[in-house]
């Protein structure tokens, strides 16, 4: 057997160990964020939207929070998934079984990152059906939409597996997600337009990455977005291979795997 | 690599191998060693000798500072993947999944190999069953007694079918019985061809195991020769004999160390080159019957501490001869 199609088997045993641990466990993994999303829609989209009126481009306040929110859980999920299956994995030691095997670190990373990118769109797609329950939307650019789902799943991917490799103890993992994440993504514009915002707000915000990310997919769902969708690609294949490439290097050093 | 030299290189060829902690801790001072193909190999050493890292460098969980290390003439350091593939590991400490299934973790495992799907299904399965898991195969792995962890350590081993089986302290907290039967298994394995490296505290398993054998102390090789030369190094052999009845004061006898271990029972300790025959007369002479008699320990054991305690005292080679 060639190494090309050993890679591949590996590849695939490793993403569905990955999405069979997604579904092992589905009451952490699919339903608590299922229904944080529904109270979203509820308390900000249904009861405080209705009185908001319309915000941007004709779009009630629920048809505009509800792509901010789609990403928010992608992100959120795929950042969780990778960070917590791969800690996991150096915690009880079971992160050897890959080590001593002959994989190539670019197949375990990209299993682990496709791995968490399912469990983003799962989510994502649940998400966007309770949205469906609350107002009505159809999908402007369905390929910026895809894209964009895409980037932004895999960017938190690698940003959760760095953070895995790095993390010594579970606390190390809730980190960042509890003081970069979470701040991150309720100033990207999940529920507000950058453009409400003075300056130096509005320029502060532009340097958060994860405003490209929501108002990239918000252009492909709604058509609108806070910044020119060609720079928020930019922004996020720039994030994409950098990562990347910290990841691997971690891989390669043996970062907090190998002695 | 191509076959041919896969077949007639060293299964293993350890090359002046150098491991350097980053807190300064010099964990191998430059060993080398050979593991012929098809051997039984013990590689013992007492806690903190350097066992781990070596089969760690090995097994590429550990950089090693300098030096190589060939597995049937693969470099592990510029060929790992390579190399990998022909090594099953089973590690000293459990390092599955232990909410994934038996089965499931030894498909996955042949799947990391890059075996396909359909025989790593077929090997799972050969594998379990020959290891007395296949009923616990779709059982939570943390359900698995001790014992069970540890034969699933080796099942998975053998999903990549290796030329180079390394165990490391396998039997470690496993009742008799289980660890019989695992070397029965492990026996089978190098008997058919696969080279078997063994670490263990046990000293009685590789003494009936192996054929041959390195001591490692402090990061150094302190003895690399056959078992079977290294117990014909043994000069005293310590007996325990179980008397009808023990004297009120022992007598001294020529050549034999006598001590009284409890009411019933006196140890002695000759050279291999006394005969039995003058120990049983010169007891019967006066006047102690001998009921039965057993070795004190494993030859080994004597061995390896007679071995072990003189490299700490600065020439190990000496004492051992």
């Amino acid at each position: 057997m060639s190494n090309a199609a050993a890679n591949l088997v590996a590849l695939n045993t490793l993403v569905r160990r990955e999405i069979a641990r997604i579904m092992r466990i589905w009451t952490q993994t699919l339903i608590p964020p299922a229904i944080t999303m529904t109270l979203y829609f509820v308390i900000f989209g249904k009861l405080i939207g209705s009185r908001i009126g319309n915000i941007a481009g004709g779009f009630t306040y629920m048809q505009y929070i509800v792509p901010g929110l789609v990403m928010m859980s992608i992100i959120t999920n795929s950042y969780g998934n990778i960070s917590s299956s791969f800690f996991g994995a150096k915690f009880s030691r079971a992160v050897e079984e890959m080590l001593v095997s002959p994989m190539p670190n670019w197949v375990i990373l990209l299993g682990y990152v496709a791995g968490a990118v399912a469990r983003g769109l799962v989510v994502g797609i649940l998400v966007l059906l309770i949205a469906l329950f609350f107002t009505s939307l159809h999908v402007m650019h369905p390929l910026i939409t895809f894209a964009s789902v895409l980037l932004g799943a895999t960017i938190f991917s690698l940003a959760g597996f760095v953070n895995a490799v790095y993390a010594k103890k579970f606390d190390d993992i809730a980190l960042v997600p509890t003081f970069i994440l979470t701040p991150l993504t309720y100033l990207g514009g999940v529920f507000y337009s950058v453009n409400m915002l003075g300056e130096p707000w509005q320029a502060i915000s532009r340097a958060n990455p994860i405003l490209y990310m929501v108002n990239a997919f918000r252009f492909g769902v709604l058509g609108i977005s806070d910044v020119n969708v060609g720079v928020a690609f930019v922004v996020m294949i720039g994030f994409v291979v950098a990562l990347s490439i910290v990841a691997l290097q971690l891989l390669k050093r043996g970062v907090g795997l190998r002695s | 690599m191509s076959p041919q030299s896969l077949d007639t290189a060293p299964a293993l060829v350890v090359d002046n191998l150098r491991k350097t902690y980053g807190n300064g801790v010099e964990a191998l001072k430059g060993i080398s060693l050979t593991v012929q193909p098809g051997d039984f190999f013990a590689l013992l050493g007492p806690n903190g000798a350097g066992k781990s890292t070596l089969i760690g460098i090995l097994s590429s969980l550990v950089n090693s500072t300098s030096g190589d290390a060939r597995v049937f003439g693969v470099s592990v350091n510029k060929d790992r993947s390579a190399a990998m593939r022909l090594i099953g590991l089973v590690p000293q400490e459990i390092n599955f999944n232990q909410f994934e299934k038996p089965f499931d973790i030894c498909v996955n495992e042949a799947g990391f190999y890059g075996i396909p799907r359909k025989i790593a299904i077929e090997r799972a399965e050969k594998y379990l069953k020959e290891l007395r898991l296949w009923d616990k195969a779709q059982m939570q792995a943390r359900t698995l007694s001790g014992g069970m962890k540890r034969r699933l350590m080796i099942a998975r081993a053998m999903m990549n079918e290796p030329k180079l089986l390394i165990l490391d302290e396998p039997t470690a907290g496993v009742d008799i019985e289980i660890r019989r039967s695992m070397w029965q298994f492990v026996s089978a394995i190098n008997a058919a061809g696969t080279t078997v490296i063994l670490t263990t505290h046990y000293l009685e398993e590789a003494e009936s195991l192996c054929r041959n054998i390195a001591i490692i102390d402090h990061g150094t090789i302190i003895e690399n020769t056959s078992m079977k030369r290294l117990l014909a190094t043994l000069d005293v052999e310590t007996f325990m004999l179980d008397v009808a009845s023990m004297p009120t004061e022992l007598p001294t006898l020529p050549n034999v160390g006598l001590r009284r271990r409890d009411d019933h029972t006196l140890e002695a300790e000759m050279a291999r080159s006394h005969d039995l025959n003058s120990l049983f007369a010169a007891l019967s002479a006066h006047g102690i019957t001998v009921t039965s008699m057993r070795n004190k320990t494993n030859r080994l054991e004597e061995l390896f501490v007679r071995l072990v305690e003189g490299g700490r005292n600065g020439s190990p080679q000496e004492q051992a001869a």
